[in-house]
């Protein structure tokens, strides 16, 4: 499998290969290559399995929401003190999956990391549809459903407001913000080649379709002279974004006074591991679709690498942070805090702390060596592992924490019922089908942004080295 | 129904080189009513057509200090006392004491004035974009020329309006084929 692949990881520039390889380096077989994806009359027979599978598991996910709403919460497990659980747990899991796509997307960018341009539009889509998942969970835990409109900043009848000091409010905007800055900036990243699709298509329907989206984009240099500026602030205003966001969502922890909960390190931590699990989930997505959609070329032994190294860096970042957990433990002498963590690691749930800390320390440490990276089916195994473990570390947080608060006499086990499972893979079933759709119907490739690094679009660059003398 | 009238000429170039020798020709003849179109942004391209720098960034400060002004002005309002005054009823909100903190505090307020921020500068740069562009503008001359569908694949066009004044439907043909253009092509309306 990887012998026949070019290998472009080579970073000393004596040797580096391009980063689109084999025949599809042109400008023209990169249209050709990526509007085919959505302009062949039959997607492959893997992807009507999966999508098959994906929109099962929606349906669940909408029975589950439709039993929870008509019965109420109590059809989940939480209970006194567990009030908190798979819910938020999941919440915080899916946002923390579409940090990556902010990443790739807003920070590379400004960071002039081309490789990027390979993968930024799908883990941009991987974002939104994370977003949508993770948006759903504050929506569907509060009980009375009919009040959902409590989350937002509107007064009630009497005039009163949300508590404007919570952090619960805090995090209304941030994850709010964050769903509509991604939404823009995907889009428009996409509008150039959407026009794309709008000028290669065949039937009237795309045509039409394509055309509306892409808004009458037509290459006008004066355009993109001011496309590129608002997409470089945008950048610029999403990098700050997407570090603030999980912080809030920290917040909603660390202000609270449980032990487990109540630590400064929670930020940092909490950026960390979103980051970490998002790369994960880009891995678990590109991998599959790099075989199936044939984007080989586009998605290179060299992106997996550069995405399993950030992955080994931030998996040590998150070591870090557990072993700081321990000692501000230790060191804070606080006998509550103390019992905390020894309660995670040898309490009822030893098995779930246990596992987080393999797939999450241990396992990507398989990393450090390179045919491990260059293998993408290991690839991929380790980053559903990660991913699993990630899911892990917050329930681990959350629920070891409430279970055993500060007083025994309120200590109270639990056991997620059969709903919450099937609600978190659900959950993976509106992602998966929202993900498919996408690959089905949208450019999967920024094609515009691939072209512009490509040696022939900077042919231009070496006459001027030259002293611009033509022949 | 009116008889097609010229809206300019289209040259085709192959290349981000040719297109940039191209554009560096028409820019010194004083075109002002001209535009390349381009499948991906060639660096260079906005020297070469001597375009001035855009006003966007200015339209995103405006649209950031908006936004942290919003959300400085919404958390105050919430928090703010009770006013006995009729005609200042509409500022008072409903007034919480949480934890001791008092009603107007900076430190508690920073999270949500900063998401704002963001936000009012990130709608400012899309929707800025946007409307500095003249877009969505579904219609366009360009869009009969069936050679110009190759623009967002690997085709670079200039694109010389008849509303210039320099324009000139001989000199400027001439001035146009004297760049060199893979094809050139009249642009009917």
């Amino acid at each position: 499998m990887t012998a026949t692949e070019i290998d472009n990881t080579l970073t000393d520039p004596r040797f580096r290969a391009t980063l689109v390889t084999g025949d599809s380096a042109s400008i023209r077989a990169i249209t050709e290559k990526i509007c085919h994806i959505a302009e062949s009359p039959r997607p492959p027979r893997a992807w009507y399995i999966a999508f098959a599978i994906a929109i099962t598991f929606l349906a669940i996910l909408g029975t589950m929401i439709a039993y929870l709403f008509f019965t109420g919460v109590g059809v989940w497990g939480m209970n006194r003190p567990n009030m908190w659980a798979f819910d938020i747990t999941n919440f915080v899991f899916w946002v923390g999956i579409a940090h990556a796509g902010t990443l790739i997307s807003a920070i590379l960018f400004l960071f002039r990391q081309k490789w990027r341009t390979g993968i930024n539009r799908f883990a941009e889509a991987m974002t939104i549809f994370s977003v949508v998942c993770a948006g759903m969970f504050p929506g569907i835990h509060v009980g009375r459903v009919w009040f959902v409109y409590w989350l937002f900043p509107l007064p009630n009848q009497m005039g009163l407001w949300p508590n404007f000091f919570s952090p619960l409010l805090w995090d209304f905007f941030a994850v709010s913000t964050y769903a509509t800055v991604s939404i823009l900036f995907w889009y428009m990243g996409m509008v150039p080649d959407l026009a794309s699709f709008r000028d290669r298509a065949t039937t009237k329907w795309r045509f039409l379709l394509y055309g509306i989206l892409s808004l009458g984009w037509r290459g006008s240099y004066r355009h993109w002279h001011i496309y590129e500026k608002s997409y470089l602030l945008l950048a610029a205003l999403a990098t700050p974004l997407v570090l603030s966001v999980h912080s809030v969502v920290s917040f909603d922890f660390a202000v609270a006074q449980v032990p487990g909960w109540h630590s400064t390190i929670f930020p940092p931590y909490f950026v960390a591991g979103a980051i970490f699990s998002g790369f994960a989930m880009v891995i678990t997505l590109a991998v599959p679709a790099r075989s199936l959609f044939g984007l080989k070329d586009f998605i290179t032994m060299r992106h997996l690498d550069n995405m399993a190294k950030i992955i080994l860096v931030m998996s040590l970042m998150v070591a870090y942070a557990y072993l700081m957990e321990f000692f501000v433990a230790y060191y804070s002498a606080s006998p509550f805090d103390r019992f905390h963590f020894l309660n995670r690691m040898f309490g009822d749930m030893w098995w779930a702390g246990w596992i987080m800390l393999s797939c999450n320390v241990i396992v990507p440490q398989c990393l450090w060596f390179k045919w491990m990276r260059q293998n993408p089916w290991a690839l991929m195994i380790i980053a559903v592992l990660i991913n699993i473990g990630m899911w892990l570390e917050r329930f681990v947080i959350i629920v070891t924490s409430l279970s055993r608060d500060f007083l025994p006499s309120s200590w109270h086990w639990y056991m997620p019922s059969y709903v919450e499972v099937l609600t978190l893979m659900g959950s993976f079933g509106l992602f998966f089908t929202l993900f498919l759709l996408f690959c089905r119907y949208l450019p999967m490739i920024a094609m515009a942004e691939v072209k512009s690094i490509l040696p022939q679009a900077h042919d231009y660059q070496s006459r001027d080295r030259k002293g611009a003398t033509e022949p | 129904m009116n008889k097609p009238r010229l809206y300019g000429y289209l040259a085709q170039y192959d290349s981000p080189r040719d297109i940039l020798r191209a554009a560096e020709v028409i820019r010194d003849a004083g075109f002002r009513r001209w535009d390349c179109l381009t499948p991906f942004p060639v660096h260079g391209l906005d020297q070469a057509m001597g375009l001035k720098k855009t006003i966007l960034p200015w339209l995103v400060l405006g649209g950031g200090v908006l936004g942290a002004a919003a959300a400085c002005f919404l958390q105050w309002y919430v928090n703010s006392p009770h006013t006995e005054s009729a005609s200042l009823y509409v500022l008072s909100g409903y007034p919480l004491i949480i934890s001791g903190k008092p009603h107007w505090s900076l430190p508690s307020n920073i999270p949500v004035i900063f998401e704002l921020t963001i936000l009012f500068a990130s709608l400012a740069s899309f929707f800025g974009a946007w409307a500095l562009s003249c877009l969505p503008r579904l219609y366009h001359p360009l869009f009969k020329v069936a050679r110009f569908r190759q623009v967002t694949d690997d085709k670079f066009f200039i694109l010389l309006e008849v509303s210039d004044p320099k324009f000139d439907i001989h000199v400027s043909r001439e001035l146009l084929i004297s760049t060199h253009p893979a094809a050139i092509e009249e642009v009917k309306d």
